[in-house]
């Protein structure tokens, strides 16, 4: 539980509500009864040492840890006002809802086009081959990517630089017109140049999505998100304004991270 | 016997080596075993082994040259007429006189020249024995003593222990490579053989197959026809009824098992499939000629279908039911090398788990799917047992399943079973047809591995 005094885990205009949210693999437990508010249209990121759980917060919020085995989730998280760790709910709608990119950019052995052209197909979200070529277009251009790979659409989305992966895989997230972009340290995999494009693509897309950020990277926190959230083996230390997390920590395990002590 | 003695006289000067090594290294720094560059037992490695090594060559040169040296020194000292008589002649008047050498009971009374020469042949043996000995030993005792010489404080020998075990391993591989060389050489020669007699485009385009020909000039049927297409027709009809079978359950049993089994049920299944795979062939065999032979023949009978009870379809049922643990082992293999993050992009995405299967999974599974099919075509191709047993002789050229039909593993075996001329244009067509398998079968391999390992790079 967080303590009120120090923190500001609710906040006015939520997207996102998370309430003692706990998780445990195979019995032992990872995350403690985390309370944390996702602001519509802004980033929040998540910082904190390896192991602390912020990957396994980040999968409540599209269930994907429906797909591991032994793992259980218990308290309660609202998109919308709707609850979704709730059995009615349909895991498999709610991730075209809350979408997400990996740590490694991932994209499927097919062509450029077809990486796209995935989701929207696969939910019916367009008619006819028109359609689907405007929402390809638009995704691409949307994650910066559409000038460089216009004339190569038929190309395997493999071929391409990891950065360029990274873009289409974003690309492909927003395709299927999401609400809430989870993204799992996005840009561990790339160089400082494809990190920068990231950094700016992200930025752009905060006015369309609610974006949420695990980052290893304290400027790359500071610099992207308007919110930050400090976890420390398996619960939430500290929350708020990403300046003030930054300029003026409260609790001095945060202090201890941002300045490099540990982590 | 004499093999046994020579190999434990080098094993124990080898031994011996290997103390003097070890004991000259530690004698080198006077005991200090810090100062020496190698551990002791290297450098005993390194005598030991040049102890053994140039003698255990020498020892395998000397015994596959000894007979033929001795026999030709025997011949050239036969008359004139011996030597002059034709091959087979001469190859059986040397069996008696190796015969009368060893003390075995010789078929005629032995003539003065044969008597002659079982003495000569004797006295070049006993010769050959001593000096095989006595080289061998000497060689052994001079490598060792040369090497035992190199040793010192700062000789390389574990560097050198290491090469040696190198240049070990590469003769084993090259002994691998060139037994498969000569028997592709050996193919190849005796298939020439036959093409001789029989031209090459009646051999591979040619629609009747009858290969009897006759031993005695007024038999009937005497010619022999070896038009093999009719072969090749049968073994594709039953390769493609066995992977009919083979491929869409090996497969459906590997999606199974890498994607939706528990943990626990493909610990069940998995070796139960490897069970599957460990029959023997001629078990499956016999299940096709007792069990599905006969129900195949009923099966067509009761749609009025005239089946004989040795059919293609029987055969290749029963094949493609052998072939299914190798399809689903391979695939299942390829579908868990597809990276789990590629099935989390996808889920993430708000594909169920089957779309996620279809459209990503196996799509990126496909080469190395591709690849397992083709090595399975293979296997089917030269399974032999399961053919014999149920397949039938009949080279007939039909498509139709319920008929009896032969295949080229078939026709090699009852060409070459039995009291045989090892010359007749009968055998050899054995060989031409064990030639167009082993290139069929090789260029499948070679194109699977080939479609695999490309795949492997991929996801590396
Ligand atoms: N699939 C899993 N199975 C079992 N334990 C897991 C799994 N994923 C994560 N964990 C455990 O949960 C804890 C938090 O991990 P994670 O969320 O990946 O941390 P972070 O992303 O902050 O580095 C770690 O102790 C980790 O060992
Ligand atoms: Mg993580």
């Amino acid at each position: 539980m967080l303590d009120s005094e120090t923190n500001s885990a609710t906040i006015a205009d939520p997207k996102v509500v998370c309430r003692d949210v706990s998780v445990s693999y195979s019995g032992k437990q990872a995350l403690f009864d985390i309370d944390l508010d996702i602001g519509s249209h802004q980033v929040t990121s998540l910082i904190g040492p390896s192991g602390c759980g912020k990957s396994t917060f980040l999968r409540c919020m599209n269930r994907m840890n429906d797909v591991i085995d032994g793992c259980v989730v218990t308290g309660s998280i609202s998109v919308d006002g709707v609850e979704i760790l709730d059995d009615e709910i349909d895991a498999v709608q709610l991730r075209r809802r809350v979408g997400m990119v990996f740590q490694k950019p991932n994209p499927f052995p097919k062509s450029i086009y077809d990486n796209i052209a995935y989701g929207p197909r696969i939910h019916g979200l367009v008619r006819g081959k028109d359609e689907l070529d405007e929402v390809v277009q638009t995704s691409l251009e949307r994650a910066g990517l559409w000038e460089e790979v216009k004339d190569r659409l038929l190309q395997p989305g493999t071929g391409l630089s990891g950065g360029q992966q990274q873009r289409l895989c974003i690309a492909r997230a927003i395709a299927v017109r999401p609400d809430v972009i989870l993204m799992d340290e996005p840009c561990s995999a790339l160089d400082p140049i494809a990190t920068a494009r990231v950094e700016e693509l992200i930025d752009e897309l905060k006015r369309s999505y609610s974006i949420v950020i695990v980052t290893h990277s304290m400027q790359q926190a500071a610099r992207v998100s308007q919110r930050t959230a400090f976890f420390h083996l398996g619960i939430v230390v500290e929350v708020g304004e990403t300046e003030q997390i930054f300029t003026n920590p409260r609790d001095e395990r945060t202090q201890g991270y941002i300045t490099g002590r540990y982590g | 016997m004499q093999i046994w003695l020579i190999l434990g006289v080098i094993l124990l000067l080898a031994a011996y080596g290997y103390q003097r090594g070890k004991g000259g290294a530690l004698a080198a720094v006077s005991g200090d075993a810090s100062q020496l560059h190698s551990l002791p037992s290297y450098h005993g490695a390194y005598v030991a082994l040049w102890a053994a090594i140039p003698a255990l060559i020498a020892c395998v040169i000397w015994l596959s040259a000894e007979h033929q040296i001795i026999e030709a020194l025997v011949v050239s000292g036969l008359s004139a007429e011996s030597q002059a008589l034709e091959p087979q002649r001469l190859a059986l008047l040397m069996s008696d006189i190796r015969n009368l050498s060893s003390g075995d009971i010789v078929r005629a009374d032995p003539s003065l020249e044969v008597q002659a020469a079982a003495a000569r042949y004797t006295e070049l043996a006993s010769i050959s024995l001593y000096a095989k000995f006595a080289v061998i030993a000497a060689l052994s005792a001079i490598c060792l003593f040369f090497a035992k010489k190199r040793i010192a404080g700062q000789f390389r020998a574990r560097n050198r222990v290491e090469r040696i075990v190198r240049y070990i391993m590469i003769a084993a591989s090259v002994i691998a490579i060139l037994t498969t060389i000569g028997l592709v050489l050996s193919l190849l020669f005796e298939a020439w053989r036959f093409f001789l007699r029989v031209p090459f485009h009646d051999f591979l385009f040619g629609t009747h197959w009858s290969p009897q020909t006759a031993i005695r000039a007024d038999q009937v049927g005497a010619s022999g026809s070896f038009g093999a297409i009719p072969i090749f027709a049968g073994t594709l009809l039953i390769t493609l009824i066995a992977m009919l079978i083979a491929v869409p359950l090996g497969l459906f049993s590997a999606i199974y098992m890498s994607e939706y089994a528990s943990p626990r049920a493909r610990g069940a299944i998995k070796p139960l499939l490897e069970v599957l795979a460990g029959v023997p062939t001629v078990v499956y065999g016999l299940f096709a000629a007792l069990t599905v032979g006969p129900y195949v023949r009923g099966f067509g009978e009761s749609f009025g279908i005239d089946a004989s009870s040795e059919s293609a379809l029987a055969a290749g049922l029963v094949m493609g039911v052998m072939i299914i643990p190798f399809v689903s082992s391979l695939s299942d293999d390829v579908i868990n090398a597809v990276p789990q993050t590629l099935r989390d992009g996808s889920y993430a995405l708000g594909a169920t788990q089957s779309e996620t299967i279809r459209q990503v999974v196996l799509p990126a599974a496909l080469p190395g799917i591709v690849g397992a099919v083709l090595l399975a075509v293979s296997r089917a191709i030269g399974e032999t047992m399961i053919v014999v047993m149920a397949a039938g002789l009949a080279a007939n050229l039909t498509a139709n399943p319920f008929e009896a039909v032969t295949t080229v593993t078939v026709q090699i075996v009852t060409l070459l079973v039995g009291d045989q001329e090892f010359d007749s244009s009968k055998t050899l067509a054995a060989f031409a047809l064990g030639l167009v398998l082993f290139f069929v079968t090789l260029a499948l391999n070679i194109i699977a591995l080939k479609v695999v390992r490309k795949y492997r790079e991929k996801y590396d």
